[in-house]
């Protein structure tokens, strides 16, 4: 049995409606939870990008990846563990204000949002254990609110992946697939 | 029409017209003859459209949209064509949903063109409102919704491509009523590729030369063939790589006829009712050369037992199935029409006749234990087997056979015997059961030159019947063989073998089929008596137009050999 680890997969894909619930479907039908999806417009224009992280085997995600990969408007999917990201959540606090949580606020390097006279709105960005360690410093002053993104990452690699795949699909548009069969 | 080169219409313009003209148009350019399809509210422009083309589409009106889907799955597999349906929204549209989840199982190219409602109405619950791009997610290789006229004809052209290329499979355009309705200038380009799309990845060459140098060195090899060679026009390439190496070769369900079941080389089909020796001899095997298939558990019984000892080369369009259940030593992603001769240009000629004798003694054996008492019972009600072996014999091994799911299908396989490809129309993925009566009639509109007959269960034609209606009015004249036991046999046989012979639901009480058939204007004969077979399927070759021969066989018959679901191939049962 292979054990799970965390993976964190890219997605490119053209901006087509109804993509996203197409590609977490591949999730579904193996079972595997998604633990945070990010959607937006990739660096390169008309081109979607998809975050996803996931908990499971290295046997399961390759699988996966090739799932997302036969779906027509999807470009190219990357896999990465996470030691070859840098990655980064934001979380949202609305606090109960108090001279507690104000000291508490400064010694943890956060972002003070909105002040207000009987509440505080505090961001913090890291990982998902910085974020939740802080929720759990919070708590007994009385969080009104919290809320979490789903993860954004970069790679650490020097290689911009999805401009070589692009490069190479523009060679390749040049020279056009012959069509197999007739209609 | 105006076409910008005089190769192959590429790019069309065309005057305005109404987005449902245009839709005909496109069909037109995409080398569309025949449409199965049904009216219906949100589709009716079209339809009105379609009665100024009659004269260029042939529109077959089925009896029920999931004979549509399945009608043109018919047409599909015995041309290599794309098979187009024509449907309304809503209910017409579900309808569809069971054959284009078949034709995903089964890699079968169709477009299907559902109607939907105004665009101003969408998302408001309107009549006879699905939202069917959602629902067919799952079960097409893509799908879009078209709300303006002007989107048409891209959208066609990108629905022929994709259904059409690399792995095919079926794609949806779900039309609403008053982009059918609206106007606009036509203008058709025909597509060659999509930015992100990779119909057929390119073949390694490293990984050609590393398969080849495992072909070489082994001794115990079995070549694996799948429906990718005959979706691929393989069977010529597949063909020069058997003569060269030697090696026996075997076939799933639906790779079966792409090499002629007589065959030196052919050791038989693979699977849960295939043949005794490639499924026993799968542990002896060394190399397994697995080509254009999927390795369905069907086929594999234990995935962690099949061809333990066997190096896996893998030949396969799809690069999603490589590696999905059994693992490649050697993946060669392609296809197989370049992939095979890349093959065989780089291997040795060999001479594997001692290993594929091992195979006929296998035969021997299961000829002796399973084929004789199955062809030639000692007394009782007909056989299923018998039955087919005459169909077989009148038709000299050269009809298209069409099946149903169950019994009759695996009987159909096994004894049928085929002489060339594209000859066996089948729900092998699926498994959909009323599949084959709509099936045959696709069959015979798309190999109008060839005998068609369709074996079918009592269980499988209630499921489709009405569909004899679209055969009386179409006048498609296919031979139909009804095996009928009064049981759902395959179930039943479950039920006997692994549920302590309680037959839960499975006994059928049917309606008389000889006035049934006659209502629809059928000839019909019925037999019970063995002696009477020949005759009568005599009868039904040499009738004019449809034909229904109902055959009433043994009630409680079982199809052997059998691997019992998730067992090793080579515990593969006799009894």
């Amino acid at each position: 049995m292979e054990t799970e680890q965390e993976y964190i997969i890219t997605v490119f894909s053209e901006n087509k409606v109804g993509l996203l619930s197409q590609i977490t479907t591949v999730f579904t039908c193996r079972n595997v939870n998604i633990e945070s999806l990010t959607t937006s417009e990739s660096a390169l224009q008309g081109i979607h990008k998809f975050t996803i992280v996931v908990r499971t085997t290295p046997e399961t995600v390759e699988k996966i990846v090739r799932q997302v990969e036969k779906k027509i408007d999807v470009l190219k999917t990357f896999v990465y563990t996470a030691d070859e990201v840098v990655q980064q959540e934001i979380a949202l606090y609305k606090v109960t204000r108090s001279s507690s949580v104000e000291q508490l606020v400064r010694q943890h390097n956060v972002r003070i949002l909105e002040v207000d006279t009987d509440y505080i709105v505090v961001e913090k960005t890291g990982h998902k254990e910085e974020t939740q360690a802080l929720f759990r410093l919070l708590q007994p002053y009385g969080v009104q609110q919290f809320v979490r993104s789903g993860t954004v990452a970069v790679i650490k690699s020097r290689r911009e992946l999805l401009n070589e795949y692009l490069e190479e699909l523009e060679k390749m548009r040049r020279q056009p697939e012959p069509v197999r069969t007739g209609a | 029409m105006n076409t910008s080169s005089s190769e192959a219409r590429q790019t069309v313009d065309g005057p305005r017209m109404t987005g449902s003209q245009a839709l005909l148009e496109s069909f037109l350019i995409e080398g569309v003859d025949t449409l199965f399809g049904y009216p219906g509210g949100a589709i009716i422009p079209v339809y009105d459209a379609l009665y100024d083309y009659r004269d260029r589409l042939r529109h077959i009106l089925v009896r029920h949209e999931q004979g549509a889907v399945h009608a043109a799955q018919g047409y599909a597999r015995v041309s290599g064509r794309v098979g187009v349906c024509l449907v309304t929204s809503g209910p017409g549209a579900t309808n569809t949903v069971t054959g284009l989840a078949d034709a995903l199982m089964d890699s079968t190219p169709l477009v299907l063109v559902t109607g939907q409602v105004g665009s101003e109405l969408l998302g408001t619950d309107a009549f006879q409102e699905t939202n069917f791009v959602g629902i067919t997610q799952a079960v097409t290789k893509w799908n879009c919704q078209v709300k303006r006229t002007e989107d048409i004809p891209a959208a066609m052209a990108k629905a022929f491509y994709v259904a059409r290329s690399g792995r095919p499979g079926p794609v949806v355009v779900d039309i609403t009523k008053d982009a059918q309705c609206g106007t606009a200038p036509f203008h058709y380009e025909k597509i060659a590729s999509i930015r992100s799309y990779v119909p057929v990845p390119e073949p390694d060459p490293e990984c050609i030369e590393e398969a080849a140098r495992l072909i070489d060195s082994a001794r115990r090899p079995l070549v694996m063939v799948g429906q990718g060679v005959i979706l691929g026009n393989a069977e010529t390439a597949l063909r020069a790589f058997l003569d060269k190496s030697g090696m026996p070769v075997a076939s799933t369900l639906l790779g079966l006829s792409a090499v002629p079941t007589d065959d030196p080389q052919y050791v038989g089909m693979l699977g849960m009712h295939g043949n005794y020796g490639p499924n026993i001899r799968n542990r002896e095997c060394d190399l397994i050369v697995a080509v254009g298939m999927r390795f369905d558990d069907r086929v594999t019984g234990s995935p962690k037992h099949f061809g333990e000892h066997a190096k896996v080369i893998h030949l396969e369009i799809d690069p999603a199935e490589i590696g999905k259940i059994i693992p490649a030593d050697v993946p060669v992603a392609g296809d197989v029409r370049e992939t095979l001769p890349m093959l065989t240009r780089l291997i040795h000629r060999r001479d594997h006749s001692d290993w594929i004798a091992g195979f006929r003694a296998c035969d021997r054996i299961e000829e002796e234990r399973i084929i004789r008492p199955a062809l030639h019972p000692a007394g009782g009600r007909i056989h299923m087997g018998e039955a087919v072996a005459a169909v077989a014999r009148a038709y000299e091994n050269d009809a298209v056979v069409v099946t149903d799911v169950g019994q009759q299908q695996m009987f159909a396989a096994r004894y049928f015997g085929f002489r060339r490809t594209r000859s066996l129309v089948t729900s092998g993925g699926l498994g959909t059961m009323g599949f084959g009566l709509p099936a045959a009639i696709g069959a015979k509109l798309g190999a109008p030159d060839r005998d068609v007959v369709l074996f079918v269960g009592d269980g499988g034609l209630q499921m489709t019947i009405q569909e004899l209606g679209t055969i009386f009015q179409s006048r498609v004249p296919v031979k139909i063989v009804l095996l009928n036991n009064s049981f759902l046999g395959m179930v039943r046989q479950w039920q006997e073998l692994f549920y302590d012979s309680r037959y839960s639901f499975t006994e059928l009480t049917n309606p008389d089929f000889g006035m049934i058939a006659r209502a629809n204007g059928l000839s019909y004969r019925c037999v019970e008596r063995r002696e009477e077979l020949d005759d009568a399927v005599a009868e039904m070759k040499a009738a004019e137009g449809a034909s229904l021969l109902e055959v009433r066989v043994e009630h409680q018959e079982n199809v052997f050999p059998m691997v019992p679901a998730g067992a090793p191939v080579s515990e593969i049962r006799f009894e």
